[in-house]
């Protein structure tokens, strides 16, 4: 693997793309998240009489210029039913990061030096539910050519490929809610070791349909208090929290070795110094009740980064809004901050655009960036009273200005995988 | 312009995502119209959906350009 015998190479950030509930457009979702808005409301696009979970964030439609999604503007027509939602919401992510960054390679030496790997918790679900249709109704005939393309989840990285002519390491993540984070950890170690120079990452999701919320209200993961009174649904840590709020959306990051950013004179964001991933080996659904999963992935994370606890400032947590997920992750930064628990400050970024699934932890690695960038820890809206006290500061429902240097983001997934990655100011 | 004629250059306009003007009879999907074999697939699907007619595997190879479409349909309804 290291014949060559080099040491690995340093990664930095140095463009940024998101499609959310607040919107599209890095700056302008990070504008409205630091204010304290929300991204959740009632569905509209689909009957939810059935279901007993009504409310979700999803992308709001209308034009770029209003920060809104009109499909139009960014995926010819002909293109777009060759790919399930959650493509689509990655190559507008994908578009922005990339342009953002200005690395729009011309050569084939640099196109090769360019990969991209953005994953996807569950991928064209909506695609395989409205196929099986068909088949259910006799009309196999009529099943799109276009099908099994667009409901694979590494055509999301296929598609940002072919549009850009990267033709780097082509991969996709796939272990659910940690997916976001494993892509930006996974994509840029094949910096540090080489396999790339610049890798396009990230993660995308699109489960806010009938088949997507029917699933999560089966498995009674989701919120259902709160449909009268959507904003207030996801609220980590607070006493009256009752599940997560689904979130669709879209988080890239254009990644590259540091030397290669500074010699093309790039902007850069922040360096990617740290990465770490655990398996709770425990329950399909269920986090360990020890939060010993969490609390070895963030270990881990902090001894490649070669930070030790007091020396991170912000984390950005998996935090869904669960009754014992957050609780859980909370007992676990305590135990591994210790007497470093009060200089912390952790949020949870769920509160305002739900939780996305495989793509949080690319937006959620952004939004941590950002909070290293202008020295602000977004808020944790709805953080009325918490279940428990803390000596970690939430930033209940006000985002506050802090001195942060180094930043962790954690996501965790169904099957017990966990995965946490640092951040730090360059 | 035939009916047929008509509803194939609309649907070739509405999958394809061409100009009107570009889908001429003579046009071939592929080479004029930039549709890859995928492209061809679903657009036959689309023509047997709308005409409801069957149109085979052997058949639909055929069928290159708008013409040729226009010509098959025809014949099937005659």
């Amino acid at each position: 693997m290291f014949a060559h015998g080099a040491a690995p190479r340093r990664v930095v950030v140095t463009g940024m793309g998101i499609a959310c509930p607040l919107g599209l457009g890095v700056e302008r979702v990070w504008k409205r998240l630091v204010e304290g808005e929300s991204g959740i409301a009632a569905i509209q696009s689909f009957d939810v009489k059935d279901l007993t979970a009504k409310i979700a964030g999803q992308v709001p439609v209308g034009a770029r210029a209003e920060g809104k999604l009109d499909l139009a503007e960014w995926i010819p027509v002909k293109d777009q039913k060759k790919m399930d939602r959650f493509i689509q919401l990655a190559v507008v992510a994908a578009v922005e990061a990339v342009e953002d960054s200005g690395w729009l390679p011309e050569s084939e030496e640099d196109r090769c030096a360019t990969g991209v790997m953005i994953g996807s918790g569950i991928g064209g679900l909506t695609t395989i539910f409205e196929s099986s249709r068909l088949i259910w109704e006799g009309k196999h005939k009529r099943v799109s050519p276009f099908f099994i393309p667009s409901a694979l989840i590494n055509l999301a990285s296929g598609h940002v490929s072919i549009r850009y002519g990267f033709k780097g390491p082509n991969h996709a993540v796939v272990t659910a809610c940690a997916t976001g984070v494993h892509a930006l950890g996974d994509a840029a170690r094949l910096i540090a070791f080489g396999d790339a120079d610049v890798m396009v990452a990230g993660g995308a999701e699109a489960a806010v349909s009938e088949i997507g919320m029917a699933g999560f209200c089966a498995s009674r993961a989701l919120s259902t208090a709160y449909n009268d009174n959507p904003a207030a649904g996801s609220r980590p840590w607070d006493e009256g929290r009752d599940g997560f709020v689904m979130g669709e959306g879209a988080g890239v990051c254009v990644l590259e070795e540091y030397e290669h950013a500074k010699a093309r004179g790039a902007k850069i964001y922040a360096e990617v110094i740290g990465y770490g991933m655990s398996g709770d080996a425990y329950h399909i659904t269920a986090p360990s009740e020890t939060g010993d999963g969490a609390f070895r992935s963030m270990r881990a994370a902090l001894r490649s980064a070669g930070v030790s606890p007091e020396q991170v400032q912000y984390v950005n947590a998996h935090g869904t809004s669960t009754p014992m997920g957050d609780d859980l992750e909370l007992s676990a930064v305590e135990r591994l901050w210790g007497d470093a628990a009060p200089g912390l400050a952790m949020s949870s970024t769920k509160s305002a655009i739900g939780h996305l699934l495989g793509a949080a932890g690319a937006v959620e690695g952004i939004f941590s960036i950002l909070a290293i960038r202008d020295k602000v820890a977004p808020p944790t809206l709805n953080l009325e009273k918490p279940s428990r006290e803390s000596a970690i500061d939430r930033v209940a429902k006000v985002a506050q200005e802090r001195p942060i240097e180094v930043a962790l983001s954690n996501s965790f997934g169904f099957g017990g995988t966990n995965a946490s990655i640092v951040f730090r100011a360059i | 312009m035939s009916e047929t004629a008509e509803k194939v250059k609309k649907i070739v306009v509405e999958h394809l995502g061409v100009d009107e003007a570009k889908v001429t009879d003579d046009a071939s999907f592929i080479d004029d119209l930039g549709a890859d074999s995928l492209d061809t697939v679903e657009l036959v699907m689309a023509f047997e959906e709308a005409f409801g007619v069957e149109i085979p595997d052997d058949a639909a190879e055929k069928i290159t350009t708008v013409k040729d479409a226009i010509a098959y349909i025809d014949g099937q309804k005659a």
